[in-house]
């Protein structure tokens, strides 16, 4: 099967120090592929070259077997890429249906769209009401109630929401349960089911192991700037990734097949 | 894909806070952030209203508040713009005063059509606006201080540019009434004698005009929604996909022809073009925004509160001179306001989990 999103040699430094390291990345369509590795080893530096936040020094990556040249999210965002920044990247005093279209808002058919520039509020309402529905938030009543009302979980909620409704081709999300408590991280984990059971393949970057081996099909392990191995959870512990991640066991020499 | 089941109605279910009477108070007012300078404005007029009698509770009174607050008013608009994302311009007195020399210059020194100089005019402070929201946006710096140099270079460019001179207000009447044309005044309802009657000048009008396309344009467009956006957040403006510099440049220029056009404004509020007038439009312009409820930590609050914040300093300096009260009253008075708008932007902050 041919990746939807893969990198091939990819380098990125910054000034002496090399963050990337001729890596490798390869996402299959419709998996949830979970990055793990140390802090300061890539991990960041990795999905953002992948999803145009940086521009890789050398490498190339190729989305659907196509030559690809990001040069910023945007373009990634318009290729189909959205990312779930761990910042969640929302305007608080903003509402929430305000939020899920900032910087691609939909404006009215005809006159006042056209020339009084007006915005389509009904029509945006309509389609961020039905993507919280879609994916069970709606006991988030008011879809134009300020961001900053909604608890954590909602929030990462919204921001996946959004993230959702626009990402044909890959969802990025940089650590989504690591501000929240353990029932909120558990309803985002259910998110996250939900929306890779609609078919879109997500790539979850986090530190929580439980987490990861819970919803990865399978997991990248990053260690000092390359790829070091992608495992099977089903066929390693926690334990072992942990040892991998931190070159306490020898990594297993095989490609794993997806 | 042990997942799929999960999709039925109960997934990922958040529970709504239960808020207390206070809390919902609390709510109403971030929802509505124009509310309590309404409130405010309604009370102040309400209280004057019965301090006074008819002497104030008249319409000429009332609309005599309205051309007094016309040039605040207009400023004050552009101040919100800025102050909606985040940003302060100290400028915008020194804009005003600038743009309307060189359209009295331009008409007078150099006999060019009144029409054109007006354009001419306007084109100069969307320029200074331009300087302003360049240096900020893309040279980073703050915008206190640009903001606070460009104020003494506009003032000094006034001064060096106009040598000082004021134009009449006879000399322009006679020759080019185009720039009065904001003092241009109607009644409605006056006496036989002329007396009294509500007095609206063009300048009142242009100030309600252009506080509601504002409201309109920060509300219902794209670009207004980036304003509260920048304001609010940058970088997540920018990661969602806003033209952070593009609108913050944006912002500032028409800031700066706001504020030209509050220049042509004063030459027909005070009838002369005069270089050293309209020198505390800054001050003024942010008490308006501030008692307008509209936040100095950018993205929240509406330019309607502002117009109210801006009314409620008209109501009070005319209430109080009726009064009969020293001046100092007012600013007293004032400076309380403002520290209350303050707090109360806060509190409504707080609403935030």
């Amino acid at each position: 099967m041919e990746p939807i999103l893969k990198g091939r040699g990819l380098v990125k430094r910054y000034g002496k120090v090399t963050a990337l390291d001729h890596c490798d990345f390869d996402l299959m369509p419709g998996e949830i592929l979970a990055v793990i590795g140390d802090n300061g080893a890539g991990k960041s530096s990795l999905i953002k070259a992948v999803s145009g936040a940086v521009i890789p020094d050398e490498g190339e990556v190729f989305l659907e077997g196509k030559k690809i040249h990001f040069t910023s999210p945007i373009q990634a965002r318009e290729a189909g890429i959205e990312t779930v920044y761990q910042t969640l990247a929302m305007s608080p005093a903003l509402s929430i249906a305000d939020n899920m279209f900032m910087g691609r808002e939909l404006r009215k058919p005809g006159f006042m769209g056209k020339w009084m520039r007006q915005l389509d509020r009904p029509e945006m309402e309509r389609r961020a009401r039905d993507k919280l529905t879609e994916l069970g938030l709606m006991t988030i009543q008011n879809i134009n109630q300020a961001v900053e009302t909604l608890s954590g979980g909602q929030r990462q909620g919204v921001a996946v929401a959004r993230a959702a409704a626009f990402g044909s081709k890959v969802i990025i999300l940089d650590e989504p349960t690591a501000a929240l408590g353990v029932k909120e991280s558990r309803k985002v984990l259910e998110l996250i089911q939900d929306v890779k059971s609609r078919g879109i393949p997500i790539i979850l970057i986090s530190h929580n192991m439980p987490h990861v081996f819970e919803v990865a099909d399978r997991i990248h392990v990053h260690r000092l700037g390359k790829r070091l191995c992608v495992i099977n959870p089903k066929d390693y512990t926690m334990s072992d990734a942990v040892a991998f991640m931190t070159g306490a066991k020898e990594a297993p020499t095989q490609t794993e097949a997806a | 894909m042990s997942s799929a089941e999960n999709t039925n109605d109960g997934v990922a279910k958040f529970e709504v806070p239960d808020r207390g009477a206070l809390g919902t108070i609390q709510h109403w007012l971030h929802v509505n952030p124009a509310l309590v300078p309404l409130i405010v404005l309604l009370m102040s007029v309400l209280v004057f209203g019965l301090l006074l009698g008819s002497k104030f509770f008249s319409p000429f009174a009332l609309t005599l508040i309205l051309q007094q607050t016309a040039i605040v008013g207009i400023v004050g608009a552009a101040q919100s713009l800025v102050i909606l994302t985040a940003g302060i311009d100290l400028s915008v007195g020194a804009i005003m005063v600038l743009s309307s020399v060189v359209m009295g210059q331009f008409t007078f020194r150099y006999g060019i059509p009144v029409e054109i100089a007006i354009v001419c005019g306007l084109l100069c402070g969307t320029f200074v606006g331009f300087l302003n929201g360049w240096l900020i946006a893309v040279m980073k710096l703050p915008p206190f201080i640009v903001t606070l140099g460009m104020w003494q270079i506009a003032l000094a460019t006034n001064f060096l540019y106009s040598a000082n001179e004021t134009i009449r207000s006879q000399v322009i009447s006679t020759e080019a009434p185009l720039l009065q044309v904001f003092g241009e005044k109607f009644t409605i309802g006056a006496d036989e004698a002329g007396r009294g009657g509500a007095n609206f000048t063009i300048g009142v009008i242009f100030m309600v005009m252009l506080v509601v396309v504002l409201a309109y344009v920060l509300k219902q467009t794209a670009w207004g929604r980036h304003v509260y956006a920048v304001g609010d957040d940058p970088e997540a403006a920018e990661l969602s996909g806003v033209n952070v510099k593009g609108t913050l440049i944006s912002v500032y220029m028409l800031s700066g022809l706001i504020c030209a056009f509050a220049g042509w404004a004063l030459i027909g509020r005070i009838g002369s073009v005069s270089p050293t007038s309209g020198q505390l439009a800054n001050i003024e312009s942010i008490t308006a925004v501030v008692i307008g409820g509209i936040s100095l930590f950018g993205g929240r609050g509406s330019i309607l509160g502002m117009l109210f914040g801006a009314l409620i300093v008209g109501v009070f300096t005319l209430g109080l001179r009726l009064l009969g009260a020293d001046a100092q009253w007012t600013y007293l008075l004032i400076g309380a306001l403002i520290i209350g708008a303050v707090a109360v932007d806060q509190w409504i902050r707080k609403v935030s989990v």
